[in-house]
């Protein structure tokens, strides 16, 4: 009989870069630890949809709208995708959805600013879906199997999202003076929220020790950031806009920007629920669920009368 | 499992036909119907298949990652089930 030394097999596998699979042996923290990302990460798609769906009804061309619609779904089934990897970990979507509704789990702060004008919904696509591909490029090499492969899904899904972002703002910001502003006022608005979106800087991150140690993240969140500042500007500059920070200035040193860090403060305050739109996202989300109700009951019992049928015949 | 939001299923898509289907990914649904639909919505947005198998998750049968070694260690010691086993003489082509 040989003893299993459970902890060494799980770093030795870490070490060969060999994924974790949801039968194995994990340290409870890493498993805490992934229900917590994965399951946030499930939220923030899910939340993310209300934004963007805020304008399919309003949207300015049929293109732009069956655009629109597309994304916003491939939205809902990253969500999808996200629960069922962190169901596998041995938590259920009940317990989840619970946790959203009642403010226990958080999601992106980004979703809870408000898409004022259609350069809003343009804005996103650009700047939002491009700092979340980021994230999700680096994710699809995290640790965990079912994360991993939901990740390599949604990457193939999204870079339509953010080509259409930008399509939309290099519209507005080539056509006339007044669209061109508002194309100039959405970077402003959502500049700051876009880097907040990395995370805490990394000295005061709480979650990203153990995060990169396990292999979780590869990354840490101001080398994220600091990439998708280098990436952006030469965008923002293409459209002809004002870059939004005064403090954007090429640095050859350290072969990057150098640009302002984000208000942490507000950034604190709408994770803990005050930004603009914290609790009306939260009660579309637990309306959504309770209106809902109905169907589920519906579905429960259609299908447990095709089930007597079946025994029946 | 099952919550309120019916019993898990897992996915299994067919790229092209003659090919074998894949494991994808799973979901939810209340029954079979509804299984295949979702199926249909979540995981061939783009043409990714001509076919889909859904099958209830409690109905998988796994293996454990815990038996790994003594599960295939039968199979590990078996070189003459693999063709390089075996000499053939250099006279004779095409074997």
């Amino acid at each position: 009989m040989s003893t299993y030394n459970f902890e060494e097999i799980f770093e030795s596998k870490l070490a060969k870069n060999e994924m974790i699979e949801p039968k194995d042996w994990m340290p409870e923290n890493y498993r805490k630890h992934l229900i917590r990302q994965i399951s946030q990460h499930a939220h923030s798609e899910i939340v993310g949809m209300l934004p963007e769906g805020n304008w399919i009804t309003r949207a300015p061309s049929l293109r732009s709208k069956i655009v629109l619609l597309a994304k916003v779904q491939d939205e809902g089934g990253h969500g999808l995708y996200l629960y069922t990897a962190a169901e596998s970990l041995g938590i259920s979507r009940d317990e989840m959805l619970d946790a959203l509704h009642t403010s226990k789990a958080k999601y992106s702060s980004i979703f809870n600013y408000p898409t004022l004008t259609w350069a809003d919904v343009a804005a996103i696509g650009w700047l939002v879906d491009g700092a979340a591909i980021m994230n999700q490029v680096m994710l699809q090499r995290t640790s965990y199997g079912p994360y991993s492969r939901a990740m390599i899904r949604i990457c193939k899904e999204e870079s339509f999202h953010q080509r259409q972002g930008y399509e939309a703002m290099t519209r507005l910001a080539f056509g006339t003076p007044k669209q061109k502003e508002m194309a100039q006022d959405a970077l402003n608005r959502f500049w700051f929220p876009t880097l907040m979106m990395f995370g805490p800087p990394d000295k005061e991150s709480p979650n990203s020790d153990n995060a990169v140690k396990w292999r979780i993240k590869r990354e840490t969140n101001d080398e994220l950031r600091q990439r998708f500042v280098n990436q952006t500007v030469s965008q923002i500059e293409y459209l002809g806009l004002q870059l939004p920070d005064a403090k954007i200035k090429w640095n050859e040193a350290k072969n990057g920007y150098d640009f302002s860090e984000p208000n942490w403060v507000e950034f604190k305050n709408v994770i803990n629920g005050n930004g603009p739109c914290n609790k009306e996202r939260l009660n579309a989300r637990v309306s959504a669920h309770k209106n809902g109700e109905w169907v589920r009951a519906a579905a429960t019992a259609y299908a447990k009368k095709l089930e007597n049928e079946t025994i029946a015949a | 499992m099952s919550d309120s939001q019916g019993p898990m299923w897992e996915v299994f898509v067919q790229k092209k036909s003659g090919q074998p289907f894949v494991h994808c990914g799973n979901l939810h649904a209340f029954d079979k119907e509804m299984a295949l639909q979702n199926a249909r919505d979540l995981y061939t947005r783009r043409m990714e298949g001509v076919a889909i198998w859904v099958v209830k998750s409690e109905h998988i049968v796994a293996s454990s990652p815990d038996d790994q070694g003594s599960f295939f260690e039968p199979a590990n010691d078996k070189i003459f089930r693999h063709p390089t086993f075996y000499q053939v003489p250099d006279a004779i082509k095409h074997m």
